[in-house]
């Protein structure tokens, strides 16, 4: 029997403080962006000044961690120079690849810095094998995120035909559209993913004590209405409740997290390369409970993958930490589409 | 030049008969070009390849451009394979709504439409597909005039560039059927409920606003959209062909207007309709008089 492929753990950094508790809890990379909308964290007093992101590059690389930089908006041709000028500067930085969904961007990358590693982001929404072999053939991308929509033998499928490293989400948000593919943000809002690298942007969220209860709205759309004593949960869209035939409901999807911790031997016999956690939106300690029980979890597998079993304290501690303090297998788990 | 008028791929899951009927309608119906084809889920099958292809002979004899459109969310192997068989169609050509088409297209030399969801927001990543084939691409549906006029100055040379200018907005697409979980059934045992939505289900507030429209995996707008008021906007952007979604009801009469509206006739639709994307607003928006 042949040793399973290492398999890195990809940790969020929305600020240099997570980006410490990231290294220091065994994250074998981290990603990182700037402040500004050249990623899709693009939240207020999130992400990386050059000072703080020189200093996190010189942490994680001291501790034999590589750093990661999201650029994975799409540019318009009026701000192109500024996406192209954060190429140059992630490169500059010494980072260790940077994370596209543009494929002029990915051009531009390729010619101005021939030796930058490329990944295409899950925001590239490359959900076949076909796609992602293109993004290799015509820009060199040698890894690739898989968007939350595959089952388990839809990845194992695109793991066996292209030579392009798959990683694959493991813990944290879930968003229920394929990420690249979603403009109810923009419809609700005008701010979306894709462009301005943010979904129901804080600046449109209204919170209301009303007689009928707690209120959430954006932009004035009516996202949810909470009774008394019900856990209340930022208004994103896809979360909300609204009502079909009368029927009042979570319409779109009940906010939940994604974990996968349990699947983690079938990631790792397919041959998946790189476990990402979602959330730099999350605070440090969020950051550094979930790298350390994951990092752990990773290396029980690699070590003994046949008697693997997620440790009920794991999935206690990582529930805590959900969004809606519940998980799912997402996609992976074919029921659930 | 003039501008055209296109009929987008249909969205919805129609009974047989009806997407047929609605077809032999078109052929008479003052339209340029029609897409034909499945985008939204792999599952319905009411009409195969072969039908589309039958369909578009007829259309491309009545002296439609016909152009073939691939799914958006392509993820199983049997996905690919349909795809490969819409590819070497020999005859038609192909409107790619994901990467692995453009593939499938640029290697093998066929000339193709980069599809809306391909997300096309500048000029370099546009004139990477021209160069791959594409002689025509549909901005994607939140993009708008600022977007069009920011890429004009680079714009690949010979590229016909489509708007989507009526219809429910195609806002997202996901793994999930929603109209699978509307009624309580996972998407592998969906039933085709959607069969009985011929214009999807609406999604309302919990204050009874009308929001979003459940299509399968496919989230739609509740507003239709209409930029048959912008027209001369429209024109002076450059845009060359507009595309009109079809509807289950009065898809004729809509035809009718935009081609009556492109020709410098007065025309009109009645409703409550959206235009914001077009006008770099939240798309429900409407800016404007709608017409």
């Amino acid at each position: 029997m042949t040793a399973p492929n290492p398999i890195e753990l990809v940790c969020p950094a929305g600020g240099l403080p997570a980006l410490k508790a990231a290294v220091d809890n065994g994250a074998n990379c981290v990603y990182a962006g700037f402040k500004d909308d050249t990623n899709a964290r693009n939240f207020t007093g999130l992400n990386f000044d050059e000072k703080s992101l020189k200093d996190g590059i010189r942490y994680a690389h001291d501790h034999g961690v590589k750093v990661l930089i999201a650029l994975n908006t799409y540019p318009q041709s009026e701000s192109w120079a500024r996406w192209t000028a954060a190429v140059d500067r992630a490169a500059d930085y010494g980072v260790d690849a940077i994370i596209l969904a543009d494929p002029g961007l990915m051009a531009y990358a390729q010619r101005a810095h021939p030796n930058l590693r490329l990944h295409l982001s899950v925001q590239g929404s490359a959900t076949n094998y076909e796609a992602i072999n293109f993004y290799h053939e015509r820009f060199g991308i040698q890894r690739a995120v898989l968007p939350r929509v595959l089952s388990l033998a839809q990845v194992e499928q695109v793991i066996a035909n292209t030579p392009v490293e798959i990683e694959a989400f493991g813990f944290g948000g879930l968003c229920v559209m394929v990420e690249g593919r979603c403009a109810l943000s923009a419809y609700a809002t005008g701010t979306s993913p894709n462009c301005n690298g943010a979904c129901s942007p804080g600046k449109a969220v209204r919170w209301e004590q009303t007689p009928q209860g707690l209120e959430t709205r954006l932009n004035g759309i009516l996202i949810d209405r909470y009774a008394e004593g019900e856990r209340t949960g930022y208004p994103t869209i896809c979360k909300g409740r609204f009502e079909v035939d009368d029927e009042t409901y979570y319409a779109i999807e009940e906010p939940a997290s994604l974990n996968t911790l349990e699947l983690l031997p079938e990631l790792v016999r397919m041959g998946i390369r790189a476990i990402k956690i979602e959330g730099r939106q999350r605070s440090p300690a969020y950051v550094a409970q979930v790298t350390r029980i994951w990092r752990e979890a990773i290396d029980n597998c690699l070590r003994d993958a046949a008697h693997f079993v997620p440790k009920a304290a794991w999935m206690a501690e990582l529930n805590k930490v959900s969004e809606g303090q519940s998980y799912t297998l997402g996609a992976y788990n074919r029921p659930w589409k | 030049m003039e501008m055209r008028l296109s009929l987008g791929p249909l969205q919805y899951y129609w009974p047989r008969q009806t997407t047929l009927d609605f077809y032999a309608a078109v052929a008479q119906q003052p339209v340029d070009i029609v897409y034909l084809g499945e985008t939204v889920c792999s599952r319905r099958h009411e009409l195969r390849l072969d039908d589309y292809l039958e369909l578009a002979a007829r259309l491309a004899a009545a002296g439609k451009e016909v152009v073939l459109s691939t799914l958006t969310l392509i993820e199983s192997e049997s996905d690919l394979k349909a795809l490969r068989r819409m590819v070497d169609n020999g005859r038609f050509s192909v409107e790619a709504n994901e990467m692995g088409a453009v593939r499938l297209l640029a290697g093998q030399g066929i000339p193709f439409v980069a599809g809306p969801t391909l997300n096309i927001f500048n000029a370099e990543t546009l004139g990477l597909l021209a160069g791959m084939g594409a002689g025509r691409w549909v901005m994607p549906p939140e993009a708008g005039r600022e977007l069009l006029a920011g890429m004009r100055p680079a714009l690949p040379t010979g590229i016909e560039t489509e708007v989507f200018a009526f219809g429910r907005v195609p806002l997202a697409y996901s793994a999930r059927c929603f109209t699978a979980r509307r009624f309580n059934l996972q998407k592998d045992s969906c039933e085709f409920k959607c069969i009985d939505f011929p214009d999807g289900m609406i999604v309302k507030t919990r204050e009874g606003e009308d929001f979003l429209s459940l299509n399968g995996i496919q989230t739609q707008s509740a507003k239709v959209y209409n930029l048959l008021a912008d027209l001369p906007d429209l024109a002076a952007a450059g845009v060359d062909v507009l595309r009109i979604s079809p509807q289950s009801a009065a898809t004729a009469a809509v035809l009718a207007a935009f081609r009556a509206a492109i020709d410098g006739q007065t025309a009109q639709l009645d409703g409550d309709y959206c235009n914001g994307f077009w006008h770099g607003r939240p798309g429900l928006e409407l800016i404007g008089k709608a017409a």
